[in-house]
């Protein structure tokens, strides 16, 4: 089985628009969306349920009044400034570390465990989905896209499936560690400039630290061409594979208000045929093709 | 008087708007980029950078002469950063969180104090401008920590801009949390829409102000603005696409540098912000 990770470092690259345009062209295979802190993706599949999970992530401290002396203790020992002067809890500081619990010597602090989001399989028109929604200002954002990876693993793997296309998540932190280690390989969306340059110098740094094989593409190339050529320098470099450059084309917007991808969406051939190109690209990868007698050498788009 | 500018949806506008509203406000100012992940302000302002400090967060390290293999630390443990295997302790220094439970639950006292890299803060100047960012080290799990520590160079009475992380989770909390505005920035797309709700719940958790930019703001649909109008947030400012702005951006110079004319633009919005935070008008 093989995992394909859309990352990019800066965030609002096109990630999710490139995301779900492989899911017309690929085949056999199942979707995973790890951006679970601020999911997108569902918004051009309209992936319907059929098994809705909580998600339980940390506990979090709660002081019962009612047993509270005031001791201090608590106070003292929180290095997350979670406790208040009345000996509250603040539940968006608090960090889920327990020491306070363990400490009150009037045990007067509860633990309960979270629901920190929920996990969904889906059915959509393009196959299965598994995606979720973290809840808001919640915590441990990296467990809840390591558990749908494993979903998504343990789906494809049920189904027969040979393939998984995940949508990460932007930044180089935990969500994105979450989203990379033990993927196939990951395509980075960069677009032309300074911003998605540095950030995706970083991305990269982390995929090498993880040893995960990289490819690249660019959105919106022909915003500034230089820069453009900067990052496919940077690609070279770093012996990342560049599968593509897209222009920039509001059809991507419009299909995006229509709750479609660029494909369906049918109104711009030469984006349908960059992508198509970019897909063939990806999947006859060394990384990514799953018979070894297909594999062709990706041939670098610089012009 | 801290302002935050954040927005649920990443590449929406947060380091356009948080760098240009820095540099055009008559007052000394201090940016600060909490975007620690992948910071970006710095591209645009050029500091000339100061003092540059690397910042760590504690770690358990194990005295082994003292340690007895009592297992409390591994126990008290939630994140799983300490295990005991025979009777020595093996220390995950990734999954730390910071707590310092075993260094308080050992009888030996055999847990020390040790040091994880968390990355660099960097300190500069432009003009009246102070600018902090910080710069996680890649391989770093957590970014709360070094944006609580770039955080922690706001001192009383400074008027701090601060760009936060994308998302809604607890980067982005962490960074807004107690500001006195969160100014958010959006387009006008179904992305951006549905990013931007998520964004203001996180708000009316946290009980602040907001107000919103609309960036891009002819290249979509209505629905942000009639969103803002049902839930009664203020549209500070719009800024229609321009391929020009596009390109201003991508070489990392500032639409104030560019057009002067849009100075004015974000003195504007500077005061519309500091209007509703004397009005302490908190959305419900």
């Amino acid at each position: 089985m093989k995992e394909l990770v859309i990352v990019s470092g800066k965030g609002g690259t096109g990630k999710t628009s490139i995301t779900a345009a492989f899911a017309s062209m690929a085949q056999n295979f199942v979707l995973c969306d790890a951006d679970v802190d601020a999911a997108d993706l569902h918004l051009l599949m309209n992936p319907q349920p059929y098994s809705t999970n909580d998600f339980i992530g940390g506990s979090i401290a709660v002081i019962r009044q009612e047993d509270c002396s005031s001791c201090g203790t608590c106070l003292e020992l929180c290095r997350f400034e979670a406790i208040t002067d009345t000996f509250e809890v603040d539940p968006v500081s608090c960090e889920g570390c327990g020491v306070c619990v363990d400490f009150c010597p009037e045990q007067a602090i509860d633990f309960p465990k979270q629901k920190c989001g929920e996990w969904f399989l889906s059915e959509s028109r393009m196959g299965p989905m598994v995606h979720a929604r973290l809840g808001i200002a919640e915590e441990n954002s990296g467990k809840l896209v390591s558990l749908i990876r494993q979903q998504a693993q343990a789906l494809a793997k049920q189904q027969a499936r040979e393939l998984i296309i995940t949508d990460g998540p932007p930044g180089v932190g935990c969500p994105v560690i979450a989203s990379i280690t033990g993927a196939t390989a990951l395509l980075i969306v960069a677009e032309p400039s300074l911003s998605s340059l540095h950030d995706m110098k970083r991305v990269a740094e982390l995929a090498d630290h993880f040893r995960i094989p990289q490819m690249l593409c660019i959105n919106k190339y022909d915003i500034n061409r230089e820069i453009s050529d900067e990052i496919l320098k940077e690609a070279e470099q770093r012996n990342i594979a560049v599968v593509g450059r897209i222009p920039f084309d509001q059809a991507f917007t419009h299909s995006m208000i229509a709750g479609q991808n660029i494909i369906e969406h049918g109104k711009s051939p030469k984006l349908i045929e960059v992508l198509t190109s970019i897909w063939e690209n990806v999947s006859n990868s060394e990384q990514m093709c799953t018979d070894s007698s297909q594999i062709i050498p990706i041939i670098s788009t610089k012009q | 008087m801290i302002i935050s500018v954040a927005s649920g949806k990443g590449g929406t506008g947060k380091t356009t708007i948080s760098t240009n509203l820095a540099l055009s406000i008559d007052r000394r100012v201090k940016l600060l980029d909490c975007d620690v992940e992948e910071p970006n302000a710095h591209l645009f302002i050029n500091p000339d950078i100061h003092t540059d400090e690397t910042v760590y967060t504690m770690i358990p390290e194990i005295d082994q002469t003292l340690c007895n293999g009592c297992r409390k630390c591994a126990e008290i443990c939630r994140f799983n950063a300490l295990t005991v295997i025979g009777e020595k302790v093996i220390v995950f220094p990734e999954l730390c969180h910071s707590c310092g439970g075993c260094v308080v639950v050992c009888p030996e006292h055999a847990v020390e104090e040790g040091a994880r890299e968390l990355g660099i803060i960097e300190t500069g100047s432009r003009d009246r401008l102070t600018f902090i960012h910080g710069t996680m080290r890649v391989g770093e799990a957590m970014s709360p920590p070094l944006i609580r520590k770039v955080r922690s160079k706001i001192k009383e009475d400074d008027l701090v801009i601060i760009d936060a992380p994308p998302g809604t989770s607890c980067p982005v909390i962490t960074a807004m949390k107690n500001t006195d505005f969160v100014l958010l920035v959006t387009e006008p797309t179904p992305f951006g829409l549905h990013d931007l709700k998520l964004a203001v719940e996180a708000v009316k958790v946290l009980g602040m102000p907001c107000g919103i930019v609309i960036n891009r703001s002819d290249i979509g649909d209505h629905s942000v603005q009639e969103y803002a109008a049902q839930e009664d947030i203020p549209v500070l400012l719009e800024i229609p696409f321009d391929r020009r702005i596009a390109e201003i951006y991508s070489r990392g110079r500032l639409l104030i540098e560019e057009f002067p004319t849009w100075r004015q633009t974000f003195k504007m919005l500077y005061r519309d912000i500091v209007e509703i935070i004397e009005s302490k008008q908190v959305i419900q």
